[in-house]
């Protein structure tokens, strides 16, 4: 009985990677590795002004001055970064007058993956911006968003057409020297989205980025901008996957979140990257830096993420939280098998006074993989009446995995409250045993007592996602009674 | 319906079983007594395929098929519903979704179609007045946070929802007061049929006022060391298990 | 002056140790290599240790005074006594009441060379591969000065061992190197009580480390407190190997000092082992406690539970850091953790990490901490009750470090520390 419990986890736990297929398209590529001339090489590309070259060289050799950071609990060979293809492009059409232009290889990669970038087929309520390796290759629903006065557009478009905005609030969340990958991603980064959206305005659709590196040997950089001016609103999802390959990929991204005085920004993340497989050979190298800012007062940001791909994740969306009455949230799905390594969680900086946030983990572990929970929570001098609440729980499949969690508070202001909690424990044998008794196998009683520990993330997620995430569990319970 | 032959069981190192014979028909109720230690909840966990007993002996056959050689799924797929002692708490997981899952896994195993949500409301509702459970409870995750009343009311109608043909109360009536106690016999004798068998394991008589066993076993140190009907019970009730034990312990 | 070369130097003034030299070099060595942590050393975060080894410290490499007059500690006045002087261990002063033959108490150093040579050879040094850190390292160079404690197996002690360390600084500023190696025999019980005390008012730094085996089916209370004044500092590992079915219950008090490192390690080394944890600190002024704990499960089926509190006034400062590691085999462990802060002063402030990291699935492991003010409600409700504020207000926390206090058995020492609390509280009735 333990036995095949054992078979049935390892079962559920090493599913194959579904996404792992590669298109054959031809690709405009740099040369491999990093000098300025790679970085002067991709300006150039995107036809970029003056001041966003000078930024990117000013990144790049700060970044030279830089160490690669090793406090994270995960172990990997040295990246070699002379051996990373840094802009890679897929061939088409210099500019497209409409999505209809796509080419066709390209759209049949998105639909394979579920996204349509075609603006009747898709469920409406959802904006989407593709990005293929280095560069978007289409952003739907564009001239709709317009209307309302919402930018939504690619990072390269963005420079050329809003180039006051992007001088304004690029790295004003994350400085380019921030640390060794912002400075490499400031550098180099080739694509990404921006979102603007103005004053008292509800963003009337969700928006969102699928990410898709599809070239061997490159790695991905993109770079996010989300600004929400005042009083207002937009939900924005982000979705990630990549082929199947032997060789380690990187992928090194930024988001910035600016949100303005009682604006809200909600943001969630399934990240699918290829884990590797199950000798744990391959795989994305994932190190992505995510910080969002209350700036004004009672404003709201909240991040939700679902991380099960990556064979390295190194992530901790975080948020300042400035204004008074600030609210911040992050909740939090990882689930790591085979040789997989996540070393995730989140900072909550309380600046302003009053200021309010939240922090839900849940960790999963199974195969060989390392789970790990690492946050801050820091309640500086002046943030009076600050609160936190952080619970953060691990649970393991197995016994060759390991959990991990290391949390630090740090409160210098005798008005703050600050609470937190975390579990360890394996999956209850007698839970199984009860759900056996009640007819389920134990491949579906594993998956229903995994979805009921993730549930209160899960809820959090837009349903659209929340579908995705939960297949991506390994649940497969079908329907559900309200 | 339910053929025990010569059962032995152990835990680890240790027998608890030793050798149980039992036979149950359809339309029966069987209660098992006896006094703590003496090997009741080991019955009920080996019936239903608790992991943690090894079996070292003897047969059961339940409705034609070696039970024995049954996962603890199928066990259930195939009619049998152990009620819990200690109904185990699965947080996140909705006491509805987790019904709606099992009577429909129920259903694939016999060939039968899903219900949609609309039939399984349906059942669900008829069923409900059955406990008296309300739907705020079902909503809920499964037993967490449940009074001990409402762990059991709750295992009752799971047993109501998955109409098994043989249904185990293991201990259903520790930490229950006398009107939980009442709604539970309640469930049970309107779901009795000629066609489906109980098997009350219980310490004490008090439950077997509400649902009238036609035979009752003592159980003592790990053997059935007494049968008889009804009155039996009322005996021990009277007497205490130490005339039991004394006749079983010079027996040996 | 540079950390490393002043150590040297006072290396080569102590007196030669007849058993203990490769012991000491060795450290010494790793000393050289590491020297002291810098706040960058991830352990040492929050305290800046450097800071300590200023220049003006004086090491005494010989014993000091033999009439050296100190307090004794309230509530233990029957108890053994072991003394430290300056780091050294002091024969003269220490005084056993416990039958002979019950307890064996000498120097390190000798026993480094008679009939008890095996067990230090097993014992000491042990903690230095949890603390990397050149701290640890530091202590051992200066090691031959210590002391070696055993109970002999089946030995339950009737009075506790209180060791002192006495801290001679009327006339400049002092820095030592306390160095003890305990072993309580199997079925054996103890209870040894630590604590601090100084003659003058110049600063001092004192730098212990205490090894201790508790071995089978064996009980030890451990009882380490600080109430030493403004003007000590103090950087201190207590690690304890616990054997099978080994108990130990450890108590660490912090009511003052400058800058105070307490490291407290149980190795759970063997199945069924059990260790109780607690831990308060009550500080004010400008005081700095960093507890750092570490229980590692190595072996199958071990408890531990752990609480500290801290409460910190003016502009104070407390630091907890607790790791738990289930290894691989440590399966059925239950561990817990927790640690409670309140903050009383405008510039006090806490900073809790407490850590798990678990390789092991079958196990039962949580922590929680939580930092905050004083509950409003019950200070209201105490307020309505004609109770003033400031009253209200230290009954409340004498509430909340009450939970550490009961922990004590022996009720001399309790009521001792108590009425220390109690007066730091400003308790007015």
């Amino acid at each position: 009985m333990q036995e095949e419990n054992e078979d049935i986890l390892e079962q559920i736990t090493t599913s194959e990677y579904k996404y792992g297929f590669v298109t054959d398209i031809e690709a405009d590529e740099a040369p491999k590795g990093l000098s300025e001339e790679t970085v002067r090489f991709i300006s150039a590309k995107k036809n970029e002004p003056e001041w966003m070259l000078e930024y990117r060289l000013k990144a790049y050799r700060h970044w030279l001055t830089m160490e690669e950071p090793t406090w994270a609990n995960l172990h990997y060979p040295s990246i070699n970064y002379q051996d990373v293809i840094y802009y890679s492009a897929p061939k088409q059409k210099v500019s497209l007058s409409s999505l209809d232009e796509i080419d066709p290889e390209l759209r049949s990669t998105f639909e394979k993956l579920g996204i349509s970038l075609d603006e009747q087929k898709r469920l409406s309520g959802v904006a989407v911006d593709a990005v293929m390796d280095s560069v978007s290759v289409a952003t739907t629903f564009k001239e709709e968003l317009s209307k309302v006065g919402v930018i939504f557009c690619s990072m390269s478009e963005a420079v050329k057409e809003h180039p006051e905005l992007i001088k304004k609030y690029l790295g004003s969340v994350v400085p380019a020297t921030d640390n060794f990958f912002t400075a490499l991603n400031s550098a180099v980064f080739s694509d990404g989205s921006f979102c603007f959206i103005p004053k008292g305005v509800r963003c009337p659709m969700e928006l969102s980025t699928y990410f898709r590196i599809n070239a061997a040997n490159t790695g991905q950089f993109e770079r996010t901008l989300i600004v929400a001016e005042e009083s207002s609103y937009v939900s924005y999802l982000e979705g990630c996957t990549a082929p199947m390959r032997d060789e380690n990929q990187l992928h090194a991204a930024v988001v910035e979140i600016v949100a303005m005085e009682k604006a809200e920004v909600k943001y969630s993340t399934v990240q699918n990257w290829y884990p590797g497989d199950k000798e744990g050979k391959g795989g994305i190298y994932n190190f992505v830096t995510k910080r969002g800012i209350c700036a004004g007062d009672h404003s709201k940001i909240s991040w939700t993420q679902v991380e099960t791909g990556s064979s390295i994740t190194w992530k901790y969306p975080s948020v300042i939280l400035k204004g008074d009455y600030s609210i911040a949230e992050f909740y939090s799905v990882a689930v790591t098998n085979n040789f997989q390594q996540a070393d995730t969680g989140t900072k909550m900086v309380h600046l302003g006074k009053n200021t309010r946030s939240r922090i839900v983990s849940k960790g999963i572990s199974a195969g060989k993989s390392q789970n790990s929970y690492r946050g801050l929570v820091s309640v500086a001098k002046n943030a009076d009446n600050a609160r936190n609440f952080s619970q953060c729980d691990s649970m393991l499949l197995g016994d060759k995995c390991g959990a991990h969690t290391f949390p630090y508070i740090e409160v210098k202001n005798n008005t703050a409250q600050v609470e937190h909690e975390a579990t360890t424990s394996k999956i209850g044998e007698d839970q199984i045993f009860y759900c056996n008794q009640r007819g389920l196998d134990t491949e579906t009683a594993v998956a229903l007592i995994i979805n009921g520990f993730a549930k209160e993330v899960m809820n959090q997620l837009p349903m659209e996602f929340a579908v995705e995430a939960q297949k991506l569990l390994a649940i497969s319970l079908e329907g559900s009674v309200g | 319906m339910l053929k025990i032959e010569n059962l032995q069981a152990r835990i680890e190192e240790k027998e608890i079983l030793k050798g149980i014979n039992l036979d149950i028909k359809p339309g029966e109720i069987h209660a098992i007594m006896g006094p703590n230690g003496s090997g009741k909840s080991t019955l009920a966990s080996v019936l239903a395929g608790r992991a943690d007993y090894e079996v070292t002996g003897g047969s059961v056959e339940f409705l034609g098929k070696d039970l024995l050689e049954l996962s603890p799924e199928d066990r259930s797929r195939e009619g049998l519903f152990l009620a819990f002692q200690y109904p185990v708490e699965i947080p996140g997981v909705s006491t509805t979704n987790f019904i709606k899952t099992a009577v429909n896994e129920k259903r694939k195993y016999q060939g039968e179609e899903p219900l949609d949500a609309a039939q399984f409301l349906r059942i669900m509702k008829e069923k409900m007045n059955l406990v008296e459970i309300n739907q705020s409870l079902l909503s809920r995750s499964l037993n967490e946070g449940f009074s001990g009343g409402e762990k059991k009311r709750n295992e009752i109608f799971q047993m109501a929802m998955l109409e098994p043909k043989l249904a185990i109360l293991d201990e259903t009536d520790s930490g229950l007061d006398i009107d939980a106690l009442r709604i539970v016999a309640n469930g049970v004798n309107q779901l009795r049929s000629k066609d489906n068998a109980f098997l009350v394991v219980t310490h004490y008589q008090r439950l077997l006022d509400y649902i009238v066993p036609d035979f009752v076993h003592v159980l003592y140190n790990g053997r059935i060391v007494k049968s008889g009907t009804k009155e039996l019970a009322l005996e021990l009730e009277e007497r205490g298990y130490d005339f039991i034990k004394s006749e079983a312990d010079q027996a040996v | 002056m540079d950390a490393i070369q002043f150590f040297t130097d006072a290396y080569a003034q102590q007196s030669s140790s007849l058993h203990l030299h490769a012991f000491q070099q060795s450290n010494l060595d790793a000393f050289s290599t590491m020297g002291l942590p810098a706040i960058k050393h991830e352990e040492w975060k929050y305290t800046k240790i450097r800071n300590l080894f200023k220049d003006g410290l004086t090491y005494t490499p010989t014993l000091s005074n033999s009439e050296i007059k100190f307090q004794t500690l309230k509530g233990t006045e029957e108890a053994n006594r072991i003394v430290f002087v300056n780091g050294l261990y002091n024969a003269a002063l220490t005084h056993l009441i416990e039958a002979e033959g019950n307890i064996v108490v000498k120097p390190l150093d000798t026993a480094a060379g008679d009939e008890d040579a095996e067990l230090v050879k097993k014992h000491l040094g042990h903690s230095k591969d949890y603390h990397l850190d050149g701290i640890n390292a530091l202590n051992g160079a200066f090691a031959a000065g210590g002391v070696f404690i055993k109970v002999k197996p089946n030995v339950v002690l009737t009075q506790p061992i209180v060791i002192y360390h006495v801290t001679d600084n009327a006339n400049g500023m002092i820095f030592s190197q306390p160095r003890i190696l305990g072993y309580l025999g199997k079925n054996a019980e103890a209870t040894i009580i630590e604590t601090y005390v100084s003659t003058g008012n110049s600063e001092s730094l004192s730098n212990e480390v205490i090894e201790m085996c508790v071995e089978r089916d064996a009980n030890l209370l451990y009882i380490k407190l600080q109430n030493e004044g403004a003007h000590s500092s103090h950087t201190g590992t207590t690690h304890i190997r616990q054997l099978e079915k080994a108990m130990t219950q450890a108590i660490t008090i912090s009511l003052s000092g400058a800058i105070v490192r307490n490291n407290l390690n149980m190795i759970m080394e063997a199945e069924y082992g059990e260790s109780h944890m607690y831990g308060l600190y009550l500080l004010n002024g400008n005081t700095q406690v960093d507890n750092h704990t570490i229980v590692d499960n190595q072996m199958p089926h071990c408890f531990s539970n752990e609480l500290y509190k801290g409460i910190m006034d003016d502009s104070s400062s407390g630091i907890f850091n607790g790791k738990i590691f289930v290894r691989k085999d440590a399966q059925k462990t239950n561990a817990y953790q927790s640690n409670k802060n309140v903050l009383i002063g405008a510039n006090a402030s806490a900073n809790t990490k407490p850590q798990l990291e678990i390789f092991a699935d079958d196990v039962k492991c949580s922590h929680g901490c939580t930092i905050g003010k004083l509950d409003e409600e019950a200070l209201f409700y105490l307020r309505a009750r004609g109770i003033s504020e400031t009253n209200a207000k230290a009954l409340l926390l004498h509430a909340f470090a009450g939970d550490i206090l009961q922990q004590i058995k022996y009720e001399g020492l309790r009521t001792h520390i108590d009425e220390l609390i109690s007066e730091r509280l400003s308790f007015q009735i």
